[in-house]
């Protein structure tokens, strides 16, 4: 298991996704907006891997929560779901580490 | 199934370790049981690649809101109703 996740599985007292209750002053954006290629294709990838049984939707959500909680305000919907994929798959070895990084270099 | 509709339980107050769909809002809070939705697969062991077996009892559970919310200020008997799973729940 990466680092990030061992992190996160440790004892808090309150994950960063764990938002219900929590006060705050901040106003809640309910713009909508026009989804981009890449979001779409987030979505049918994520569909693919579930159909294909190679990231449940438990995973999905426990990649996401392992995210640091800094990088995970800082992220939109569809990154948070790029960041939990590229997490789980780097666990079971179908991605090495850095491979999706390095290829976005060439 | 250990619990029935209507018997008064707690939410277990355990602090947060991996993935789990108890809100931390509901920790050592007092509920009724609603209603016995059945048996499902068990996401916070499914989160970590496993099959999610053995099944595990999903409850509809009932709060009053005031017992959540300090200082509510809406009706006293509105009610908050959550599905949690059996292994988070204390009889009381």
């Amino acid at each position: 298991m990466s680092t990030v996740g061992r992190l996160y599985d440790r004892v808090m007292e309150r994950a960063v996704h764990d938002l219900g209750g929590r006060p705050t002053t901040a106003p809640i954006d309910r713009t909508e907006h026009e989804l981009a290629d890449w979001e779409l294709l987030m979505d049918a990838i994520v569909g693919v891997l579930g159909k294909n049984g190679l990231v449940n939707v438990d995973e999905l959500r426990r990649g996401i929560e392992s995210m640091q909680p800094d990088v995970y305000e800082r992220a939109s919907y569809y990154e948070r779901w790029l960041y939990a994929i590229e997490t789980i798959l780097a666990e079971k070895g179908v991605l090495s580490p850095g491979e999706l990084d390095s290829r976005l270099d060439t | 199934m250990t619990f029935r509709a209507g018997q008064l339980v707690r939410i277990a107050a355990r602090k947060h370790e991996g993935h789990h769909r108890t809100p931390d809002y509901l920790k050592g809070k007092s509920g009724k049981i609603e209603r016995v939705h059945g048996s499902f697969t068990n996401p916070e062991t499914r989160a970590y690649g496993t099959d999610g077996l053995p099944l595990e009892t999903l409850y509809l559970v009932g709060f009053d809101q005031p017992d959540l919310w300090p200082r509510y200020a809406s009706k006293a008997k509105d009610r908050l109703l959550v599905d949690v799973y059996e292994h988070w729940l204390e009889a009381t």
